[in-house]
């Protein structure tokens, strides 16, 4: 589904990731871990396609595309998404109509027919229980006056009705409490299917206990410098990032 | 220069003429020799600075307002506010249109007219409240209105009265064989204790070249309460001045609401003047510009007294070639302890070419006092655009929504909803690519 070959970036001048290489199957889990400052966020932001991060080098296919050559709407359309990891407060723009808005423009571009307003609430009631999303926060402006925690709730409510192919979640757990990270965990695990991928960038292990990953990779110096299955970020967690150098 | 006030004289004779025996007619005199003396402002006086008025004073404009020009049925419904209740005052071309307004069964407690039967039936109430509550030094455009004033309404609502039905004042200017301004004039007293709603509405079609000049004076006793809406939505090519003066008494509350998207060259002044304790003013703004439009805000707060409170919010959004001024002054004079005066003003620039000068004046004669005041200038935010765009957003879509999303602010502070839905529909008509976002407001 996901194929990155020997990828270099750069923001502002300052290179960041230097010959990464990842490659994703339908149906998989992968974890990606690092320190802070490794470029987890940068990977997360090049392949939702935001401005200003330049690839100097390397490719990146997506079910047969060239991603690179997709505008971030496009990525959106074709069944990417990204969980920020610093979610936005745009004042203004509603939650639900934006929402709502996102979710006909993929089906539209899917061939699929539009949902009406019945339809899709119909939906977000069913999403909301599975994210235990406060009914109030639909109508607000997006993520406006959301608590950390709402916040990240919102990404992951957002994700369970728009049902990307791609999906990832960019310390989506950071700052959550043990129970608002089951919810997360739920809602990510309610989606997972054969057809779908995920790459969920995380700093502890524990949020692995709840979303069993298929692989786990370690970031740094630009690239992946370890890969293993689950067993591997209970080592992390134990010894550290140091010990991989 | 001599040529332009040389028109405006023989208007003045022609006008002074008709009204010789008329009880205002010294104070059309003394106005109109103001008037004369100083000209039109020019550049080099610093009230003036960003805005220069040559392009207004070297058109000959008529001043003797027309009467029976014709609209029809559908251009006013058109302008009115069809869902709201209202009460209301038409002016065509500056004189009152009977036929479309409508202040028949109103309480005794309440008067409204137009200021052409005031002028005539209400000497005694107009004696003391015409022309007493300019708070500034008269300038020559508010004295060119004085001695002008031929239209524009009169509002008396008695001590502990309330009105429901908002007052809706709408000027529409058509169609005429030769350029031509108005000098409207307002002036609504507020009783002890009273509440009223009141919008100006200013209307006018493409290419007529015409120039309104407008006053409005409000006096409001202890514990009014004042909402008063303008919206200025002139014709692309016309020329509008309009000051709108409050003089406020103990507890009362003024709240004014602008939304300035018309015009060519444009200046909206507001001169707030809190006389006694507790006296309050919340001024929101929204300036919509584009192509080579210049619109020009201009506040004065005076905090005379201790404990009273001003609020001012502004914001702009400038397109094409145009260019904003907000210059929000506030005056905080000795003894006026204790006031709080917030003031705000944010711009977004939508191109190069847009230009904004914004300037803060504050003048603090007292020492226990709250004020705050900023200023931004800037362009859309790239985190929003790019979130947007991450939830299947265009990016042509997103950036329209992300400007109604700004101007937005200002305009649901506004808390009558029929309002609010028209001033919504207009600003949304005057953004760019404004079709794609209705699935999004
Ligand atoms: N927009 C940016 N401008 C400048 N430097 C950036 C920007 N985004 C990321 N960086 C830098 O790139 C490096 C990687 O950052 P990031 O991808 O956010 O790391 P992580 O998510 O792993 O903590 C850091 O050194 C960071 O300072
Ligand atoms: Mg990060």
């Amino acid at each position: 589904m996901l194929n990155i070959k020997d990828l270099y970036t750069a923001v502002e001048n300052k290179k960041i990731l230097e010959g990464l290489n990842l490659s994703i199957k339908a149906g998989e889990v992968h974890a990606i871990m690092g320190p802070n400052g490794s470029g987890k966020s940068t990977l997360a932001n090049i392949l939702a396609g935001r401005d200003g991060y330049q690839v100097t080098k390397g490719s990146v296919s997506y079910q047969d595309k060239n991603l690179l050559d997709l505008s971030p709407e496009e990525r959106a359309r074709e069944g990417v998404f990204l969980a920020f990891q610093y979610p936005v407060e745009i004042p203004g723009v509603n939650n639900i109509y934006l929402l709502k808005a996102a979710l006909n423009a993929i089906r539209k571009h899917k061939g699929e027919s539009e949902l009406d307003a019945m339809e899709f609430m119909t939906l977000v009631k069913e999403k909301m229980k599975l994210v235990q999303m406060n009914e109030d926060l639909l109508s607000r402006s997006v993520n406006q006056g959301f608590s950390g925690g709402e916040k990240k709730r919102n990404e992951v409510f957002q994700m369970t009705i728009l049902e990307p192919k791609l999906a990832i979640l960019d310390e989506t757990d950071s700052g959550l409490d043990i129970d608002a990270l089951k919810i997360v965990a739920n809602g990510v695990n309610s989606l997972r299917n054969d057809e779908r991928a995920f790459i969920v960038v995380t700093h502890y292990q524990r949020l692995l206990d709840y979303i069993k990953p298929d692989y786990v990779h370690v970031l740094g110096n630009g690239k992946i410098i370890k890969s293993g299955g689950p067993e591997l970020a209970i080592e992390l967690e134990e010894k550290g990032y140091d010990w991989i150098n | 220069m001599e040529d332009v006030i040389k028109n405006y004289s023989a208007d003045f004779m022609q006008l002074k003429n008709t009204k010789e025996n008329d009880w205002f007619s010294k104070q059309r005199q003394s106005a109109f020799d103001i008037f004369q003396e100083s000209g039109f402002p020019n550049t080099r006086v610093e009230d003036w600075k960003y805005t220069d008025v040559k392009p207004i004073a070297k058109n000959t404009f008529s001043n003797i307002t027309e009467s029976n020009v014709a609209s029809d049925n559908n251009e006013i419904d058109e302008i009115l506010i069809k869902d709201l209740d209202c009460v209301n005052l038409v002016f065509i071309n500056g004189t009152y249109s009977e036929k479309y307004s409508d202040i028949k069964n109103i309480s005794s407690k309440i008067v409204i007219k137009s200021m052409a039967d005031a002028l005539i039936n209400d000497e005694s109430l107009l004696k003391k409240h015409l022309t007493k509550h300019i708070n500034q030094e008269l300038n020559s455009f508010t004295a060119l209105n004085t001695a002008f004033i031929q239209d524009g309404a009169y509002i008396n609502i008695s001590a502990n009265t309330n009105i429901d039905k908002p007052i809706n004042i709408t000027y529409i200017s058509r169609d005429s064989n030769h350029p031509f301004a108005t000098h409207p004039r307002n002036l609504i007293v507020m009783g002890e204790n009273s509440n009223a709603t009141v919008i100006e509405n200013y209307v006018g079609s493409g290419k007529v070249n015409y120039f309104t000049n407008s006053v409005t004076e409000t006096v409001l006793l202890q514990g009014a309460v004042l909402k008063h809406y303008k919206i200025q939505q002139e014709g692309s090519s016309a020329f509008h001045i309009a000051s709108l003066n409050t003089s406020q008494s103990k507890d009362s509350r003024f709240e004014s609401h602008l939304v300035s998207i018309g015009g060519a060259l444009v200046r909206n002044n507001i001169n707030a003047s809190l006389n006694e304790e507790g006296a309050e003013i919340i001024m929101n703004g929204l300036y919509m510009t584009e192509d080579v439009q210049h619109v020009d805000n201009h506040t004065r707060v005076d905090h005379l007294k201790p404990h009273t409170q001003s609020h001012q919010n502004y914001r702009g959004v400038l397109n094409g070639k145009s260019r904003g001024v907000f210059n929000g002054k506030v005056v905080v004079h000795p003894q006026a302890q204790k006031i709080e005066a917030y003031q705000n003003n944010a711009n977004l620039l939508l191109s190069d070419d847009a230009e904004i000068d914004t300037k803060p004046e504050l003048e603090i004669y007292a020492d226990d006092v709250k004020c705050t005041h900023g200023a931004t200038v800037g362009q859309l935010d790239d985190d929003m655009l790019f979130y947007l765009r991450s939830r299947a957003v265009d990016e042509k879509t997103a950036r329209s929504l992300l400007t109604y999303a700004f101007a937005d602010e200002v305009i649901s502070e506004i808390n009558i909803k029929e309002i609010q839905n028209k001033l919504e529909r207009l600003i949304i008509g005057r953004l760019p690519d404004s079709s794609l976002i209705r699935e999004y407001v």
